[in-house]
């Protein structure tokens, strides 16, 4: 056998392999969807969107549940994407190599792959037991906490990418560092940085375990940051685990919601960040 | 150029080179450098532990081009670098001695940094149009230090793009991003982005080498231009160029200045045998 048809049936397995195990991966994937879509689209109609969850055995629709997850979501990412980008913006532009960033990079990452569930007990003792109550602030604190790590690492990183070349050539100019930042490093950085939230936000959209004892969740509809609010993820997991036909057609129905959305975000997350000019 | 040397009148006791072989046709012999714009005095610069200028001392005559060679490593960026403090952004980085610009040590923490980058200007290797239309490029520097009308702005934009040769290829499209623009025309940008805030020093490090030879030519000749109006100092891996557009060349190896004078004494009648081994090739 020459070295030449040696290295073509090498090359062959490998690609034979690598082919293989990414089907095997995507075949759960699609099965998931594909179920997802069978069961949810069935259960998706106008009453989802217009009624309230239901107690068992009558008609109604997720409308609380909806506002609930939207409310949350947009809370915990106005809390966590300030935050997120100027501690980011701390580690890529004024820390770099100082101790404290480094510091803080690695708590971040801590943070980062921390067990949501952690982190709903971390609000549950601080917030909750604090107030008195479950209730949807706690539930949008819960989420800008799960939000924030991830909101800080894209932004350090989209602002790592920013060629030193162009700062130098701003502060060359006579501006200070913080105009720096704001003017250069930022625009440079924009659609990074966006992508970074967005992407946190979908993170979030979707998370059951810091909600369940923190916003807990409401049978009716309720727009009260102070007391416990619906949401999506945990009416899903209620609905799913109940043995009414109904319900589980709710849950079915709010997770296919879910999953569109967080569809949705990622192709618009993707466009931001694709480079000029390619299509 | 006769009569800014003849009037001259800081005469200097002991120059640091010898003025021999002046430029034929426009000097007799006795003759001083113009002006200092910048004394060097004593500067030593490190990074971190590595020392990487040493001594350093010399005058930059002023309204003159003055070039820096030398082979890479050899510290001519690094003390172009010092004059705008812009190596203070990285915090290992540091410098000793006395830069004097008209008799201010611009290396004192009494000189604002900001203010003095206002003053002196600086052109990098490699183009670094922001990402922000041609117009904003401009403006940006303008509007840190000065409050003009937009009438006012329109004319400064215009002045230095025309200054910089740029203001025909781009008049119709101000408004778009400078990011869009050739690699020749980026670095033109750069230049008339430096010299919209009205500085008094132009510091070019490497402008050309990124450049094709018909940018190249394009800036050589702007670089002739503006030395009615800016003191100018270049740094240059090219000989020929140095020798085409400067009127004083410095030869620096290992962190020290082996020999300063006006270009064609340096090119023609070098003092020093490395400066004569390096121009003629024969290392570097």
């Amino acid at each position: 056998m020459t070295i030449y048809t040696r290295r073509r049936i090498i090359n062959i397995f490998n690609l034979s392999m690598s082919f293989l195990t990414m089907a095997f991966g995507l075949f759960w994937l699609g099965w998931i969807l594909v179920t997802l879509f069978q069961q949810g689209l069935g259960a998706l109609d106008w009453t989802v969107f217009t009624q309230n969850t239901p107690p068992p055995g009558e008609s109604g629709g997720l409308l609380n549940a909806i506002v609930g997850s939207l409310i949350m979501t947009a809370l915990g990412v106005l809390i966590g994407a300030p935050l997120g980008v100027l501690a980011g913006t701390y580690l890529a532009e004024y820390g770099r190599h100082s101790r404290l960033a480094s510091a803080v990079r690695f708590i971040n990452d801590i943070l980062l792959s921390a067990p949501s569930i952690i982190v709903g007990l971390f609000i549950f003792t601080v917030v909750v037991m604090a107030m008195g109550s479950f209730s949807g602030f706690a539930g949008s604190l819960a989420l800008a906490v799960i939000a924030l790590p991830v909101i800080v690492r894209t932004t350090e990183n989209m602002l790592a990418l920013v060629p030193g070349r162009l700062r130098e050539a701003a502060a060359a100019l006579g501006a200070p560092t913080w105009l720096v930042i704001v003017r250069i490093s930022y625009r440079a950085a924009r659609a990074g940085i966006v992508t970074g939230i967005l992407l946190a936000v979908a993170r979030i959209s979707g998370e059951t375990a810091p909600l369940l004892f923190t916003a807990l969740n409401n049978q009716f509809f309720s727009a009260d940051l102070g007391r416990p609010m619906a949401n999506l993820p945990v009416t899903i997991f209620q609905f799913a685990l109940s043995p009414y036909r109904d319900w589980q057609d709710l849950a079915w129905a709010g997770s296919l919601l879910i999953t569109l959305a967080v569809l949705a975000i990622s192709i618009v997350a993707r466009v931001l960040v694709r480079p000029k000019g390619s299509k | 150029m006769m009569a800014e040397i003849n009037t001259s009148t800081q005469e200097r006791a002991t120059p640091s080179v010898s003025l021999a072989g002046l430029r034929s046709g426009e000097a007799t012999q006795n003759e001083a450098r113009p002006e200092a714009k910048l004394e060097i005095r004593d500067l030593n610069f490190y990074y971190g532990g590595f020392h990487a200028l040493k001594g350093i001392d010399m005058q930059i005559p002023a309204g003159k081009v003055t070039a820096f060679i030398g082979p890479s490593g050899c510290g001519k960026s690094t003390l172009l670098r010092a004059f705008n403090r812009i190596y203070e952004l990285y915090p290992n980085q540091r410098a000793e001695g006395e830069i004097l610009m008209d008799g201010r040590n611009i290396l004192s923490p009494k000189v604002d940094k900001n203010l003095l980058r206002a003053k002196v200007g600086m052109v990098f290797q490699t183009p670094t149009p922001f990402p922000m239309s041609i117009y904003d490029n401009i403006a940006f520097g303008v509007r840190l230090y000065e409050k003009l009308s937009r009438r006012q702005m329109d004319e400064r934009v215009e002045w230095s793009l025309r200054k910089a040769a740029l203001w025909d290829e781009v008049k119709s499209k101000l408004r778009q991003s400078g990011t869009g623009l050739s690699g020749g025309q980026q670095q033109r940008l750069c230049i008339a982005r430096a010299i919209a805030v009205k500085p008094e020093v132009l510091l070019l490090d490497e402008p050309t080498s990124a450049l094709d030879p018909i940018s190249t030519g394009f800036i050589e000749e702007l670089v002739h231009e503006l030395k009615q109006d800016y003191t100018i100092v270049m740094v240059t891996h090219n000989m020929q160029q140095a020798a085409r557009v400067s009127d004083y060349t410095a030869f620096m190896y290992l962190g020290q200045l082996v020999e300063f004078n006006d270009t064609d004494t340096v090119f023609t009648n070098p003092a020093k045998k490395q400066t004569e081994d390096y121009i003629t090739g024969r290392y570097g």
